[in-house]
């Protein structure tokens, strides 16, 4: 155990080995986004309700604007909060 | 002629026989200005994420229809002027949207088919275990 510890800490190879994000619709083939499902949306907000960013969630432009309108509509017809907290 | 949906929130003060009939003038309005209505869907009684109207829960009826633009003013025209109405959202399918919902009619067919025959039981129970609060509120608003 210790061995392997002291040979990690010689060696740091995976120090910078970041996942690539990817964007999930594109990958899945999924083409429209369901303002009805708020269970599925909810992957896509933080826990205040606010819509997270592409930069954290990897979806491409297209689609993001697409996530953007399926949750506004969504919080009009009362599936989704506008404002909230703990929401998961 | 477009494809469109819409969904609507009825108030919770209304009884069963009440909301159906609310249901019901909506959709004949639908066919009397020479829309086709494609689906509908009853939610049921749903807790609301946030109170609209001072009120938690509400009646949420999905309707699919095929019209002319004209239609969909009238349309919520009427929602706007119904007090039983709290909220509305219709909105015109794009093509994506219109492959979605088709797939969803085929697999939700299916789906109601079993809710039907199994009756008002499951339904009731499903809400009872998601929201227990929730019928007491419903009932006091009655009382109201």
């Amino acid at each position: 155990m210790a061995k392997q510890s002291e040979i990690r800490y010689l060696t740091p190879l995976s120090v910078d080995v970041k996942k690539k994000k990817y964007c999930r619709f594109k990958k899945n083939g999924i083409r429209y986004i369901d303002y009805k499902d708020p269970e599925f949306l909810k992957k896509f907000l933080n826990e205040q309700g606010k819509i997270l960013p592409r930069r954290i969630t990897g979806t491409s432009l297209k689609f993001q604007r697409r996530i953007a309108q399926a949750v506004k509509r969504a919080r009009h017809i009362a599936l989704l909060p506008y404002v909230t907290d703990l929401m998961k | 002629m477009n494809n469109y949906e819409t969904v609507f929130i009825l108030t919770p003060v209304l009884s069963d026989a009440q909301m159906k009939e609310a249901v019901e003038k909506f959709k004949n309005l639908l066919t009397e200005q020479g829309a086709e209505i494609i689906n509908e869907e009853d939610w049921g009684l749903r807790k609301m994420a946030y109170p609209i109207d001072k009120k938690t829960t509400g009646f949420y009826t999905f309707l699919e229809f095929n019209a002319d633009p004209s239609v969909v003013e009238k349309l919520e025209l009427n929602f706007r002027r119904d007090e039983r109405v709290i909220r509305f959202l219709t909105v015109k399918q794009d093509k994506f949207a219109f492959e979605y919902a088709e797939k969803r009619r085929n697999k939700g067919g299916k789906k109601q088919e079993t809710h039907a025959q199994a009756g008002d039981n499951v339904k009731s129970r499903k809400q009872e275990k998601a929201e227990p609060v929730e019928t007491e509120v419903k009932s006091n608003e009655k009382e109201d």
